[in-house]
């Protein structure tokens, strides 16, 4: 029997001599064909495709690496995970398990970390949108809340009168560390004595009990010096209550904003290559800790709210290909399944993405658009990739944080999540969205209900 | 639909036009398809000569051929009857 040879589709490059890049363009054309030892194509073809697939692995991997980094340099540490980086139960229970306090940014989210067995007293609760009955139920649950705004504390000094309980707070801090865009909508400004300020209302109030500092001073920060500033300046502050108030305050909370090795749009050289590491920004901090004027009795325990940093690369978002066309400057584009109103992340960060079969080795330079009916709809402007035909499969990379908690329900369904735990079995974690879920919160009023066309 | 008379091409699958200068490099199923052309075969022909030999439906191999084509006019590889 003859057996036919396997069909590429036809491809003319043309040579280009004269157009130097200094650094190349990387082509992705070693395939991705399991993920933690499970097949790409087993995954898709049981649990459909688009699909996010989460790595318990990974993920407990990432976050011992980070409490590693951090207590072989400084004595008392402690992370809180981050709900709003990825806030599917099955992930947070992961961090929880390994220590993780919970740290939460709405009603919605602490009730989650409730729900989630977290002890009140574990949960920080951060955020310029703290209600009044979120309040009296973070003060009975004795969870560290962390001022904003002088409403804020004014709504806290009531109720704490008015209940006879004694709320444990903290405020957050913003500061120039050096960096642009200086964050200074959230807390209280360091340098105009905003937040010193704020501490002195506290501590004459005598009707809460001041038991920390926090800032958070961007988000995806490449420059771990900036940490060294921000913990500096807490320490000036922390150093002052010691002097006026003989206070000494239990915790420095550094927030979090660790970049993740994804690469951002318009860099150069890939985020793995460049990207701080997070034992360069554990060396940041505690240094600048241990070298500030602040000297304690015990030291301060340090908290981090580390999202990002631990979970982007621990998930992947699988996709496939939905068909080629030529665009009419000769360019190459490939539709897939994926959208950016699931991957979100798209917007800011050049996704790797590698095919899930194996290829040869001829390329061709993509444009990657998602299956969305809007122009804005790009995963990656371009790319180079091996010769992908319609039903190839794709695996986007360091797809973990933010994504499965900023996507949104928009033209199609959000599409399932599974879990590889750690003996590579797969487990469903939030399932696909169906037409009657979403169904179920509307409401169409009776003289809607038909019509003749 | 003809292939300029004088362009090159290898074995290898390297092409070049000595009227423009320009080289291009094409895979072995583009390097097929340009023999096809250069020996004068309809898009017919040359559909039904590589499903012959390839695991592929008729469709895809002739939308295929016709975007290799179009490419190929872009890249003044081909002149059309007119010409």
């Amino acid at each position: 029997m003859i057996t036919k040879k396997r069909y590429e589709r036809p491809v003319i490059k043309k040579l280009e001599s004269n157009m130097p890049n200094k650094f190349g363009t990387r082509t992705e054309y070693e395939p991705v064909l399991h993920l933690d030892d499970v097949p790409v194509k087993d995954l898709i073809s049981k649990y459909g495709s688009p699909l996010f697939v989460v790595s318990e692995r990974k993920i407990r991997k990432n976050y011992q690496a980070a409490k590693q980094a951090f207590e072989t340099r400084y004595p008392r540490v402690q992370f809180a995970w981050s709900y709003k980086t990825n806030y599917l139960n099955a992930v947070c229970n992961i961090f929880h398990q390994e220590g993780s306090w919970a740290e939460v940014v709405s009603g919605f989210e602490y009730d989650k970390a409730i729900n989630n067995g977290v002890p009140g007293n574990n949960i920080i609760f951060n955020g310029p949108d703290k209600t009044e009955q979120d309040l009296r139920k973070a003060i009975t649950n004795n969870s560290l809340i962390h001022i904003d705004h002088l409403d804020e504390l004014y709504m806290l000094q009531e109720i704490a009168k008015s209940t006879k309980q004694k709320p444990r707070v903290a405020i957050r801090v913003n500061m120039d560390t050096g960096i642009y865009p200086i964050w200074d909508r959230f807390g209280f400004n360091f340098e105009n004595g905003q937040a010193w300020d704020a501490l002195n209302k506290i501590m004459f109030s005598g009707t809460m009990e001041l038991v920390g500092l926090h800032t958070h001073i961007g988000t995806f920060m490449l420059s771990p010096n900036a940490y060294a500033v921000a913990a500096t300046k807490l320490a000036n502050l922390a150093q002052r209550l010691q002097q006026k108030y003989d206070h000494e305050i239990k915790y420095i909370d550094m927030g979090g904003g660790f970049a993740s090795r994804n690469t951002l749009k318009g860099a150069y050289l890939p985020g793995t290559d460049t990207n701080p590491s997070i034992d360069e920004f554990a060396e940041a901090i505690t240094s600048a800790l241990i070298n500030s004027d602040f000297r304690p009795k015990n030291p301060p325990l340090l908290i981090l709210e580390t999202g990002r940093a631990l979970i982007d690369d621990a998930a992947w978002l699988l996709g496939s290909v939905i068909a080629n066309k030529r665009l009419a400057d000769g360019r190459r584009s490939t539709i897939i399944d994926i959208g950016v109103n699931i991957l979100f992340t798209a917007f800011w960060y050049a996704h790797k993405i590698t095919p899930a079969q194996k290829f040869t080795s001829y390329t061709e330079e993509t444009v990657i658009y998602g299956p969305l009916c809007m122009n804005i709809d790009i995963i990656r402007d371009n790319i180079t990739l091996p010769l992908l035909n319609k039903g190839d499969q794709i695996v986007a990379h360091h797809v973990g944080a933010y994504n499965m908690t900023q996507w949104m329900q928009f033209i199609t369904l959000r599409p399932k999540v599974v879990l590889i735990d750690q003996n590579s079995k797969v487990h469903v974690i939030r399932n696909n969205e169906t037409l009657q879920n979403l169904m179920e919160l509307e409401a169409v009023p009776t003289h809607l209900a038909t019509f003749d066309l | 639909m003809n292939l300029k008379n004088n362009i090159a091409i290898s074995d290898s699958g390297f092409v070049f036009n000595p009227a423009s200068g320009e080289s291009f490099s094409v895979n072995p199923i583009g390097l097929e398809m340009l023999n096809h052309i250069r020996q004068g075969q309809s898009i017919e022909e040359i559909v039904n000569s590589i499903e012959k030999d390839f695991q592929v439906e008729k469709s895809v191999i002739e939308r295929d051929l016709h975007d290799f084509i179009d490419m190929m006019s872009q890249y003044h590889l081909i002149q059309n009857e007119e010409e």
